[in-house]
């Protein structure tokens, strides 16, 4: 297995997908090659810090709606044609 | 998998059937927070947020017969904020998207790396724990073209299963798997100079 062919693994390595023989292939392949442990690393310290860069910015910058938002769409509300609106 | 209907979800829902105001209301000041969002993390705009925010709710509102609860209505409700949230991506899409493949890898012709590149020496939670990075770590994503950060941003971000995906951005399968991959790498390299500190 060559560093090109050890990419197209990745995301089926980290779901746990990769079929057992791929796996193994994988797994030797990262035990000898330090450029692809690296990447691998990298790879997912990308996918993790993405998903706390921007989870973070929901608690700090979104947790409850403005209050002038919350009447517009309840004033909204009220304009929809009756057969969209359960009364 | 997810669960089904909770019970106050479920009195919620007939609540909102029952056309009682205080429901409505209720329910645009609980979920309201988590559905901006959503739509904040799709659009980076604040404005076109809100308007995806409002479309949503009217949305849902118009739609509340449609919902069976065999899913929670969060999910419900936050897939509808990702599609209202792509509808409005789709009516200001303008400009023809850069090439994503100065962002990847290359290989030599034996199929080993060109670029050895560096380590990441820090966890990712190291990484990512000032707010200044995690704005530069939004910057990245907002850089990438369209078509790879909304894969991105809904596999890695709103963790949407790829068939879901697939349905909402009308491509099969197999190419928001390709996306993904294509965008975790161009990604990979943007946080690279910033992150990558041990050269070997």
């Amino acid at each position: 297995m060559t560093c090109h062919d050890a990419l197209d693994f990745l995301d089926d390595y980290l779901d746990g997908k990769l079929p057992w023989g791929q796996r193994i292939a994988f797994g030797l392949h990262l035990g000898l090659c330090r450029p692809c442990r690296d990447y691998l690393d990298g790879y997912r310290k990308t996918i993790e810090a993405s998903r706390k860069a921007m989870s973070e910015q929901a608690v700090t910058c979104c947790e409850q709606l403005p209050d002038e938002m919350v009447q517009a769409i309840l004033a909204a509300r009220s304009q929809l044609p009756r057969a969209d609106r359960p009364e | 998998m997810e669960s089904s209907t909770s019970e106050t979800e479920t009195a919620l829902v007939a609540a909102l059937r029952a056309g009682e105001p205080a429901a409505y209301e209720r329910l645009v000041r609980e979920y309201g927070g988590r559905i901006l969002a959503v739509c904040e993390r799709l659009l980076f705009n604040r404005e076109d947020a809100r308007d995806a925010v409002q479309e949503t709710f009217l949305s849902a509102f118009r739609s509340l017969e449609s919902f069976d609860g065999r899913s929670q209505f969060a999910t419900w409700l936050h897939r509808i904020a990702v599609n209202a949230s792509l509808m409005k991506l789709r009516t200001k899409r303008r400009h023809p998207e850069q090439s994503i493949d100065d962002l990847l890898p290359t290989f030599q012709s034996d199929g080993h790396r060109s670029d050895p590149g560096s380590r990441w020496t820090n966890s990712a939670s190291e990484i990512s724990e000032r707010r200044e990075t995690q704005q530069l770590i939004r910057e990245k994503i907002e850089g990438l073209p369209e078509s790879y950060r909304n894969v991105l941003i809904l596999r890695d971000i709103e963790e949407l299963d790829t068939e879901t995906v697939a349905e909402m951005l009308e491509l099969s399968p197999g190419a928001v798997k390709v996306r993904l991959h294509r965008a975790r790498q161009a990604l990979r390299t943007l946080l690279e100079p910033i992150f990558g500190g041990a050269s070997k």
